[in-house]
């Protein structure tokens, strides 16, 4: 069957299989392979695209149902050269560890702010709930979403933590040395 | 080797150590250009799909793969049988055991590996994997390690030579006899019965592989998930008689690793076979059923421990005995001469003089592993016991539990400290990290909070404590090794003639954030600004031989090889210098960066140097500028910290809510404080995760319970806790920078924090429990206030 989306701004019409996944047809049709699968039953997120300005699971949906939609993922984020303030933070406040969860993250991140650009920290907990990521403990991803919203530069959770001391630990393991 | 100078702080645009200079890898990953396995494409690229057992145990009658065949589509089918003509049916694990590629014989657990298909398209692969028919004859499954050993139970490894029981292993270790006089002597004895249940590192990508032999050329390169892709090739050369000279492993990016990525399945071995049989690419991935069902689990030990006690609240001795259920296989990656890993360090930050462990694993029809989830071989384990049991002991005492601990406490004085089974305690200051949590926790704050009561809303307040000590950077190599390969790390620098470098490592990251750390290393060695030092890992072609990242080793070795390597480069680039400044060599001063000639104002950058050194060298020296260095640790590095936890319980219900957490580590000097913290927030997530509700289980017939994402749970945002973090700063004396290693401590720390918090509360609520197993799951919990006895 014929699907043809507009992709990150771009018309793309595939021939597929009936039962292709949406999340195959990014990656495998349209060679877009910043979106990730990581679960089978809809738990996990990484598959999350923007299809008609919301978030979406892509391994639940099929190629054919995004039929004549418009689909954002992680590779349309990027606009005119420039990174999007979600992108950004994610890096500045270290949201990210193996990267894998932080496409699906930063869309549904974007998406929050789109609708609501000052969320409280609760409010950006539920909205990512249904992003897993297993490295990061969430803390520095819910301060990412907060801070591109503000659009302020801010912190990472610990950035300071043991800094002074950690040099003038060197510095005396050195004075020992000589 | 000699080479010492002093260490200035850096500046930030060097980016040395002490710095939170922000991750080179995330530019690619923030924008959808990480490279995964499954993003690689290769032309003429066949999928493989694997046809699993649906039962626990079984013989196989027959398998049919006629339907599968006939599939438009399909290439092959590949089974044991077909496998075995080569010798390739059966594989070592990494604990010296065998373990089925495809079963020939039996189905030892459900989700096991019988048969592969091979076709042009995922989907039909995996539509021709549901079409291969095979007959098995049901056999009695064994789901614990009680049944396993009990009288009369059914024979797992009968293909085994010389097993006539389900016995994996046996081992002991400590003094038995001191232990035992001085329980004899013991004023009180307090012991605790747990089990750790099995669990799943989940990393959000699944394992896969790509595999691609020229037939041409015998050249096979081999897309891994692979946290060692060094010790992969080794093995694969071994395994698959494979000349070594013409595998290339390469594992890219890695969607996260936690110990999941350590074994070698029998996935990755099938798809090379086929790719050789075929002569084309063949690309496996699990799907995450797959991966939860039958890769690495981890933990699954039962515990019995004991503390002997005078009444003034000393431990005398400790006894730990364990039975371990491995599954059908004994495939714990760990060092050939710990069988029951590292679990030994059961003392925990105690000076005990006398303990004792004993240690049995049982086969069971469940998936083999026994991998180190996010921990160093069976330390959490450990941890989680001693933990237990000195709260249990306060407890039990009436004593206040951060009092109890300070008591028993090895004191910074004693360090090095020699355990009772024989570690080497490198560094420590127990107390000043515990002083330090329980400030930052407003512990005493809470405690008389505690004293008054419930909340008005009937919830019982607890709080917990863990002062964990951890034993990471694995080896030294004569203890230390995996299947017999010693566990040294490598570093390779080249300092290229404009001064930039490209660092080449034997580790490998799975999102711990090497590409910046590393460079870090040699940014503040050299004085190279961090953004000039290209870091290259994981591919085995174009890396120095190590054994990975896994058991928090890669700062403690493969950081400690960085620093010498760069160290070796220095020497050379002062010779250099002097040529250059046509000055003696003892009349140099290092400052990052620079040789200056003392007492003037005549200095070489270190980019000078290196353009000198492929220009203008100096006659008695060889060109170029670089340097391979093999780090083989002295000792294992030993963090340390105490975490503290504040919890709600309700008892009207079992459920309980974390209201605070306050973690300080010391992990010694910290290289990037903000991955470290980063690291640390992630590793208190893992453990409240298993302290509340993540696990696998299995019915009586063996069937996986927690075999996706909606059984196994893992939490989201919005049932994990924000944590509060501190630190102290206690450098290892034997590693070159003072470094510890840190990926591991808070998954290793916090779970007997969390519990102990829930335990406290009931405690404080009236209620006289010793002991609940995690996961703590509201019924768990309920049932123990109401004194009955519920199911898992």
């Amino acid at each position: 069957m014929r699907v043809d989306v507009t992709i990150n701004g771009e018309s793309r019409s595939v021939d597929v299989e009936p039962r292709t996944l949406l999340v195959d047809f990014i990656r495998t049709h349209l060679g877009l392979t910043g979106t990730h699968i990581g679960c089978d039953t809809t738990s996990c997120g990484a598959c999350t695209v923007v299809m008609d300005g919301n978030p979406v699971k892509s391994c639940t949906i099929l190629a054919v149902q995004a039929h004549g939609s418009e689909l954002k993922t992680v590779e349309g984020l990027r606009q005119n050269g420039q990174l999007h303030p979600i992108q950004i933070a994610f890096k500045e406040h270290h949201g990210l560890q193996c990267g894998f969860c932080t496409p699906g993250m930063m869309l549904v991140g974007a998406t929050l702010l789109e609708r609501n650009p000052d969320p409280t920290e609760e409010e950006i907990r539920w909205e990512i709930s249904g992003n897993l990521c297993r490295c990061t403990g969430y803390m520095n991803i819910v301060k990412a979403i907060k801070e591109a919203g503000a659009g302020s530069a801010g912190d990472a959770v610990g950035e300071d933590l043991g800094a002074a001391e950690s040099v003038a630990a060197l510095e005396d393991m050195e004075e020992a040395h000589t | 080797m000699t080479i010492t100078a002093p260490h200035p702080a850096t500046p930030p645009e060097i980016g040395g150590l002490g710095h939170s200079v922000r991750r080179k890898e995330d530019d690619r990953f923030i924008q959808g250009a990480g490279r995964y396995l499954d993003d690689i494409v290769l032309p003429g690229m066949l999928h493989m799909a694997i046809v699993r057992s649906p039962v626990a145990h079984a013989r196989i009658r027959s398998i049919d793969a006629s339907a599968a065949e006939a599939m438009e589509g399909v290439v092959a089918v590949v089974t044991g049988e077909a496998l075995a003509a080569h010798g390739l049916a059966w594989m070592p694990t990494l604990s010296g055991d065998t373990q089925a590629v495809l079963a020939t014989d039996k189905v030892r657990y459900q989700g096991q590996e019988v048969a592969a298909v091979i076709a042009t398209d995922p989907y039909i692969a995996r539509d021709a994997a549901a079409a291969v028919y095979v007959d098995y004859e049901e056999l009695p499954a064994i789901t614990n390690p009680q049944q396993a050993l009990a009288e009369g139970a059914v024979l797992i490894r009968d293909e085994k030579e010389g097993q006539t029981d389900n016995v994996a292993y046996e081992w002991e270790t400590g003094d038995k006899e001191g232990t035992d006089r001085a329980f004899a002597s013991a004023d009180v004895v307090v012991s605790l019965e747990t089990h750790y249940p099995r669990s799943h590192p989940a990393p959000l990508e699944t394992c896969g592989a790509l595999a691609d032999i020229d037939p041409a050329t015998g050249q096979a390169t081999i897309y891994l998930t692979s946290q060692a892709p060094h010790a992969h090739r080794t093995l694969f050369a071994l395994v698959a008689g494979l000349p070594e000279e013409k595998i290339r492993i390469i594992a890219p990016d890695i969607g996260g690793g936690f110990g999941n990525k350590v074994p070698i399945y029998p996935g990755y071995v099938v798809a090379t076979a086929a790719s050789l049989l075929l002569g084309k690419p063949v690309k496996w991935v699990e799907s995450r059923s797959e991966n939860l069902i039958s890769t690495g689990f981890a933990r699954d030990y039962h515990m019995k421990g004991e503390l002997a006690l005078s009444s003034d609240g000393r431990i005398l001795a400790m006894r730990a005995s364990i039975l371990s259920d491995q599954g059908a296989f004994f495939a714990d990656a760990q060092p050939t001469k710990f069988r029951a890993g590292l679990f030994h360090i059961c003392t925990g930050s105690y000076d005990i003089p006398y303990a004792h462990v004993s240690a049995k694993g049982a086969y069971t029809n469940k998936a083999p592993g026994g991998v180190a989830y996010r921990c160093s071989f069976r330390v959490t384990e450990a941890s989680y016991l001693i933990e237990r049991l000195v709260d249990n002991a306060a407890w039990k005492l009436g004593m206040d539990p951060a009092e109890f601990r300070r008591k028993n406490f090895i004191r910074k004085d004693q360090f090095p400290y020699r355990s009772a089974t024989g570690f080497i305690y490198d560094s420590g200051d127990y107390h000043a990290a515990m002083d330090e949590a329980l400030r930052l926790s407003d512990y005493y704050e809470w405690r008389s909070r505690q004293s008054q009561g419930p909340t008005p809303e009937g919830k019982l307040v607890g709080i917990g404590l863990a002062s964990f000590t951890e034993v990471v950077g694995a080896g030294h190599s004569k203890e230390y090794d995996i299947a017999g390969l010693k566990m040294f790390d490598s570093a390779e620098l080249r300092i290229h003639p404009t001064g930039k470098a490209i660092l080449k490592l034997g580790v490998k990251s799975q999102g711990q954030g090497h590409e910046t750390t590393f460079a870090q290393i040699v940014a503040e060695e050299l004085g190279i600004p961090f953004d000039q030092i290209k870091v290259v890992e994981g591919d085995t072609d174009n890396t120095p031989y190590g054994l990975g990242t896994y058991a928090s080793r890669s700062t403690p070795v493969g950081g400690a090889a960085t620093a010498m390597v760069s160290r070796k480069i220095r020497d050379k680039a002062k010779k250099i210098a002097a040529h250059l400044l046509e000055a003696a060599e003892e009349d140099l001063e290092w400052e990052p960066g620079k040789f200056t000639v003392r007492g003037t104002d005549q200095s070489v950058s270190i980019q000078d140097i290196a353009f000198a050194a492929y220009t203008n060298p100096p006659d008695d020296e060889e060109a170029g500028l670089e340097a391979v260095h093999y780090y083989d640790p002295p000792n294992m590095t030993y963090p340390f910290g105490t975490y503290v936890v504040v919890v709600e319980v309700d008892p009207a219900d079992g459920t309980w809510k974390v209201v605070n957490m306050t973690a300080v580590d010391d992990c010694g000097v910290r290289i990037n404080p903000m991955i470290v913290a980063g690291q640390i927030t992630g590793g208190l997530a893992e453990g409240f995760a298993k302290a509340n509700m993540q696990w696998i289980t299995f019915d009586e017939q063996g069937n996986c319970i927690g075999s996706n994402f909606l059984d196994y749970l893992v939490p989201t945002a919005w049932e994990t806790p924000s944590f509060t973090l501190g630190a102290t700063v206690t450098p290892s004396p034997h590693h070159p920078l003072g470094a510890k290693g840190v990926g591991e401590s808070a998954t290793v720390g916090s779970p007997a924090a969390y519990v102990n918090a829930v335990l406290d509360a009931l405690h404080h609520g009236g209620y006289d429990i010793d002991n609940i197993d995690m996961p703590l799951l509201p019924h768990r919990v309920w049932g123990a206030i109401n004194g009955m006895e519920v199911s898992p």
